[in-house]
């Protein structure tokens, strides 16, 4: 018989993790030796070693991963590079841009992030909004928040994996494997389309699955937001009659709106970065390519470096607006403090 | 169903509503009813596709090939030959699941030790420019990690060069998971530093006076008192960051290695989803095996997590 499991594999498993623990132990070890020096010094010194043992290593991390491969790619959307390390590339202005825009394919594929923008935060905020209303008015809850909750653990990968049973097609003369072609099929529709392969319903059918995995974040988020008004408010507005939707309308709904605008630039910035569903679940074939998805052929697998850079540079700046926003809040709410 | 008593609806000595407070209380009492049955019915439609994937991974490939999940609870068909199957075989996902792990855990454990320093010095060692430097840490969420990529990749092989002078060499860890480590940790800086700092920076101040009175250090301080007291935020941070890098496949696609072997589950389950036909019978079991971990450390820790959730997004 053949042993449960190869005995390489056990081995390989084995080296792998011994090299982690080797690894975190180097991290603590090495932590542990600079602050031991640190705290020899003493006198005037000792406050700028401190702040430099604490800040410098993330500064440093910062400046090294982030800015500078930022401005890097800021840089490299100005060229003509095509490959990692290719020699002798040239400076060809805002040429990649202007590709972006005026490509058919790439146009669409901007146009489609945008619709992934705008249709998957508000739908997000709608239902995780709903359902922070409704399980206020729900006794023994826990269940029911853990179940809409859940999906936000799930990889997207994995989630991909969840909707290729949901989504599945076969021949309508054949048994059903896919759960919304027998849903519409009870319903009476004879002969439904091979979903992932219909556009434009493609589309809606992959923001489905991220909505899917963000409600809960929005619902959780939005129901602390609920919690957080003053019982006060919400007795005194129920005495002037208010109840119900009147109640959400006139009172909640305003009381939580920043943290509502939070949560939609949250939402949107994931949206747009992510790109885990649609290179499972398509590719981006069959009219379903966005952004990110097309940024990361075009680096890694095409051979576009230059044009992959200049659409990051455009994802960038559709961020940035967003980003300005949420720092705004931010800087409002910590002067209130 | 339970319904929500409604909370002033006025009552007469008789116990029996009346008038307006009686209609109220009825619309109230039947509006929780109806509130009831809908969120009973999204938290079900939220369950059932997870509850497909659960129910495939029992069933024989062929079950799942051929009929529908559901039918299972028509004609039950129970076999684990498919987890066998996929956790033994070459290529399978016993190495994913230890390189997933090997990724995550010094990719949570690293980020955090930096971040809660970083953290600490800019809310407790304010010096000029510390605001400033704040408030840029945040924006930095603002790049979006795709333009972090191939310069990061040039770095890992070839070093950093300005005008032909090396400013830093290769680190030296190219194709290793220690590339993938750093990166997580370089992505993960800015969102940590700013949920640890709204904690960190709302340590009552005397407790931090008093230890400066008995003349500790900054290091001191932050290893004796700041680490322990902020134990909630760095837990619920490191739930959030373990499932992060867990769930991540951007950088594993990027800086990890292509030999399935080495790959981690997200990436060796993408590459099964590619070829869809070929392995069918495995996708479900695989794919369980994905989400289960970060499901259960997700069911277990749920309560930080949701207040480290809560902690930078709604204001306390």
């Amino acid at each position: 018989m053949r042993p449960l499991m190869a005995s390489s594999v056990v081995g390989d498993a084995a080296s792998t993790l011994f090299g982690v623990i080797v690894a975190v132990a180097g991290f603590v070890a090495i932590l542990g030796v600079v602050f031991f020096i640190a705290g020899r010094v003493t006198g005037r010194f000792q406050r700028p070693v401190a702040i430099v043992i604490a800040l410098g290593p993330a500064l440093f991390l910062l400046l090294l991963g982030l800015i500078i491969p930022a401005l890097t790619t800021i840089n490299n959307s100005l060229k003509n590079q095509q490959f990692l390390g290719q020699p002798n590339t040239k400076y060809i202005g805002l040429e990649n841009y202007k590709y972006a825009l005026t490509d058919p394919y790439t146009l669409q594929t901007i146009l489609r992030s945008f619709v992934w923008l705008i249709v998957v935060p508000s739908i997000t905020v709608i239902i995780g909004l709903a359902a922070a209303l409704l399980l206020d008015r729900v006794k023994h809850n826990n269940l029911l928040k853990t179940l809409i909750f859940l999906p936000t653990a799930i990889s997207f990968v994995g989630a991909s994996v969840i909707w290729k049973y949901v989504y599945s097609y076969v021949a309508p003369s054949q048994t059903q494997t896919g759960l919304l072609s027998e849903v519409v099929m009870k319903l009476g529709w004879s002969n439904p389309p091979n979903w992932i392969t219909s556009v434009p319903v493609n589309t809606f059918l992959l923001m489905i699955i991220m909505i899917w995995i963000q409600v809960g974040f929005a619902m959780v988020v939005l129901g602390a937001a609920l919690q957080s008004i003053p019982d006060e408010i919400i007795e005194s507005a129920r005495l002037d009659g208010a109840n119900g939707f009147s109640l959400f309308r006139t009172v909640q709904i305003p009381m939580i709106r920043n943290t509502v605008i939070v949560v939609l630039t949250t939402v949107m910035i994931t949206t747009l970065k992510v790109f885990d569903i649609v290179f499972t679940m398509t590719n981006g074939n069959f009219n379903t390519d966005v952004l990110a998805r097309q940024m990361y052929a075009d680096m890694f697998v095409t051979s576009q470096v230059s044009r992959g850079s200049a659409l990051a540079v455009i994802l960038f700046i559709v961020v940035l607006p967003m980003m300005y926003f949420n720092i705004r809040q931010l800087r409002r709410e910590r002067t209130e403090r | 169903m339970t319904s929500t008593t409604p909370p002033i609806a006025s009552e007469r000595s008789d116990g029996k509503l009346h008038g307006k407070a009686a209609s109220s209380a009825i619309r109230q009492a039947f509006s929780s009813t109806i509130a009831t049955a809908t969120i009973v019915v999204i938290a079900i439609v939220w369950t059932i596709p997870t509850l497909g994937l659960f129910v495939n991974s029992f069933r024989s490939g062929e079950d799942a090939a051929t009929t529908g999940w559901w039918q299972f609870f028509v004609h039950p068909s129970f076999s684990l030959g498919n987890y066998k199957e996929v956790l033994t075989a070459n290529g399978g996902f016993t190495m994913p699941l230890v390189n997933s792990l090997a990724i995550t855990i010094p990719a949570t454990i690293i980020p955090i030790f930096i971040a809660s320093l970083a953290a600490y010095s800019l809310a407790w060692m304010r010096f000029r420019g510390s605001d400033a430097i704040f408030f840029g840490i945040f924006a930095l969420q603002v790049v979006p990690l795709q333009m972090a990529l191939v310069p990061l990749q040039q770095y890992y092989v070839h070093g950093l060069h300005f005008f032909g002078v090396t400013v830093l060499p290769s680190p030296g860890i190219n194709g290793t998971l220690a590339q993938i480590w750093l990166s997580h940790t370089m992505f993960s800086l800015p969102l940590a530093i700013f949920l640890l700092h709204n904690f960190i920076a709302q340590i009552p101040t005397p407790l931090i006076e008093a230890a400066r009175v008995d003349g500790a250090a900054h290091l001191r301080i932050f290893r004796s008192i700041v680490l322990p007291l902020s134990m909630p935020a760095i837990v619920s941070f490191g739930i959030f960051q373990f499932l992060w890098v867990w769930n991540d496949l951007l950088v594993a696609k990027t800086f990890g290695s292509s030999d399935p072997a080495q790959q981690p589950v997200t990436a060796r389950m993408q590459s099964l989803v590619g070829s869809y036909g070929a392995h069918l019978d495995l996708l479900a079991p695989a794919g369980f095996l994905t989400i289960i971990i970060p499901i259960i450390v997700f069911l277990a820790l749920q309560r930080y997590f949701v207040k480290g959730l809560l902690a930078g997004s709604v204001k306390g």
